[in-house]
């Protein structure tokens, strides 16, 4: 699936301490390297830990002058399922847009849980990944933040898989450790081949 | 000539003016932590301990303080910067005009927040606008990449006429935004700022001097035109070094920025990042046959009267959009833009608004909403 609009816009559901900022962040560099122009920022809510959170992220070929939050997004993450019990996810998401989610429910249970909370049935696609599972037997922990890139990439190819990866070394080599940092690359690329 | 190896980075508001900071390399910065400031200080200690930078970084007890020790570092000679938001920008008030009055060159940049009470840390200009007769130079910006064109330029301008400056950016909104800037060469920066050449520095023994006199009934007055004279020359030397950052950047920043008000029947004032969003408004409208413009304020203090008059009188309807109250009076822009039509001899009608208190969000639709006329009272609260 490819995006034509000027503007590619998305927004990532989390909890607090998810590290959905940091997620948006990395698709951001990635997608400066690659020429793009991007702006990433965080609902400036109260960030508390395991309180809900939205970050949003706009990339374009142009520069991006707008500096009002995501209202219509062409692409939503969900880092957290239990979220959608709570959360409108799926708000202005259209028929053509996308959910790309960190679970391992079945599309009929999640889309039987958007229904409870938006009133509506959602028409777009679902794109479900057990990003939390791949984190786990990888990397050995369960952090789903960067490891669901892989299927965001997979799904939207706003920016490139090497972009990305060569992003998650620039910030993480250093801090985590090469061996680390390489498990979470098998773990982005992981999700990134999941059917 | 335009230096063409610039590098596209994509860094937050507050990253962006730590790497200006960086660039410019100030020889003292007095700190303190504040929200949504931090940030920019937190990386400059950063460059500082990898030893990036030479700066003395002084840890202060209190924003009075880091004012205080600036005004100690400014009148010893040394190139002065801080930064600060809301609560902090408070407490500094007595010493800000200490600052200005001592006529010393110190740049501070503002990550513009609200001010209790009730408590809240986002943003909107009440700070900023609460030191706007402090007698400091006030210079906004609109994204990342203005804040870090303006603290380089702020940095000149403030030398050059010996006056402090406020390079401001909106709190959050652009403090903690990732956004693309293209940054300069650090020689080409080091060049265009070039060196402190500080005016009778207290450090120099051979030539004694004394500061902080008393001026009483028989002097003090003649400060303060002298103050308010070099205040109002500024405006000229900061156009001609908006010009010279031109040269070397490409990217040129005049006392206010016009958007398609040639030919505009409506013109919209505002500043800051909500400025970056009405442009987006103004194309829409004129794709769809609207005559609508926009005259966004780069220089506050001093205030271009007569230069924004001028753009204004040819305007059927203007609308002005202030973030802060001037509780008991009108909003701070809306009166400064009466005052410049008044003076110009163009008494026009003039609608006021105030939107993003406390960190409202303020949408596209909205602003299309105000230029339509389909707002409803005076605040865009909804």
């Amino acid at each position: 699936m490819k995006y034509h609009k000027d503007i590619f816009e998305i927004i990532f559901f989390a909890r607090g301490g998810q590290g959905a900022k940091t997620a948006a962040e990395i698709i951001a560099q990635a997608a400066t390297g690659e020429g793009k122009f991007v702006q990433a920022f965080p609902n400036f809510g109260p960030e508390r830990s395991g309180a809900p959170t939205k970050t949003y992220l706009r990339l374009s070929d142009s520069p991006i002058r707008t500096h009002e939050p995501v209202i219509d997004p062409d692409v939503v993450v969900v880092l957290d399922d239990t979220l959608i019990d709570s959360q409108d996810v799926t708000f202005n998401l259209d028929k053509k847009e996308a959910l790309v989610i960190n679970t391992t429910m079945s599309e009929h249970e999640i889309r039987e849980k958007i229904v409870n909370i938006s009133k509506a049935a959602y028409e777009g696609q679902i794109y479900a990944v057990d990003a939390s599972g791949i984190s786990l037997e990888v990397v050995g922990q369960p952090r789903p933040n960067t490891v669901i890139l892989g299927k965001f990439i997979q799904v939207t190819e706003a920016v490139k898989l090497e972009s990305v990866i060569l992003e998650f070394r620039k910030i993480f080599e250093a801090k985590i450790g090469k061996e680390n940092c390489e498990k979470n690359v098998l773990a982005i690329e992981k999700a990134y081949d999941t059917i | 000539m335009i230096n063409k190896t610039y590098k596209k980075l994509a860094l937050t508001g507050g990253a962006a003016a730590a790497e200006a900071l960086r660039q410019i390399e100030p020889e003292v910065m007095p700190i303190y932590p504040i929200t949504p400031q931090t940030p920019i200080i937190e990386t400059y200690a950063k460059f500082q301990a990898d030893g990036m930078v030479d700066t003395e970084i002084i840890k202060v007890e209190s924003e009075h303080s880091a004012m205080s020790a600036a005004v100690g570092a400014s009148v010893a000679g040394a190139r002065t910067v801080t930064a600060t938001s809301s609560q902090g920008l408070a407490l500094m008030n007595e010493v800000l005009y200490i600052a200005s009055g001592l006529r010393l060159p110190i740049l501070m940049v503002v990550s513009a927040r609200a001010l209790s009470a009730p408590i809240n840390i986002h943003g909107d200009h009440l700070d900023v606008m609460g030191a706007r007769d402090a007698g400091w130079l006030q210079l906004f910006s609109e994204n990342a990449q203005e804040v870090y064109d303006k603290t380089i330029i702020g940095m000149k301008l403030a030398e050059k006429v010996n006056l402090p400056i406020m390079v401001i950016m909106d709190g959050f909104n652009t403090s903690h935004s990732v956004e693309n800037l293209e940054t300069l060469e650090t020689e080409v920066v080091k060049k265009f700022v070039g060196e402190r050449e500080a005016i009778n520095p207290l450090l120099d023994t051979s030539n004694p001097v004394s500061y902080g006199p008393v001026a009483l009934q028989n002097s003090y007055f003649e400060f303060r035109i002298d103050q308010e004279k070099a205040t109002l020359d500024a405006k000229e030397e900061y156009e001609k070094i908006a010009k010279d950052y031109e040269k070397i950047s490409g990217r040129h920043y005049a006392l206010f920025e016009e958007y398609r008000t040639e030919d505009a029947e409506k013109i919209l004032v505002l500043t800051g990042s909500a400025a970056g969003t009405a442009k987006v408004v103004v194309d829409h409208l004129c794709d769809k046959g609207e005559k609508v413009g926009i005259l966004k304020i780069n220089l506050f203090r001093p205030f271009p009267h007569e230069e924004i008059a001028a753009v204004l009188k040819n305007a059927q309807e203007i609308i002005v959009m202030d973030r802060a109250q001037s509780i008991g009076t009108k909003p701070p822009f809306y009166t400064e833009i009466i005052s410049s039509l008044y003076q110009a001899g163009e008494a026009k009608d003039v609608k006021s608004y105030v939107y993003g208190l406390g960190g409202r969000d303020i949408f596209q639709k909205q602003i299309e909403d105000v230029f339509m006329g389909k707002v409803d009272g005076q605040y865009l609260n909804k």
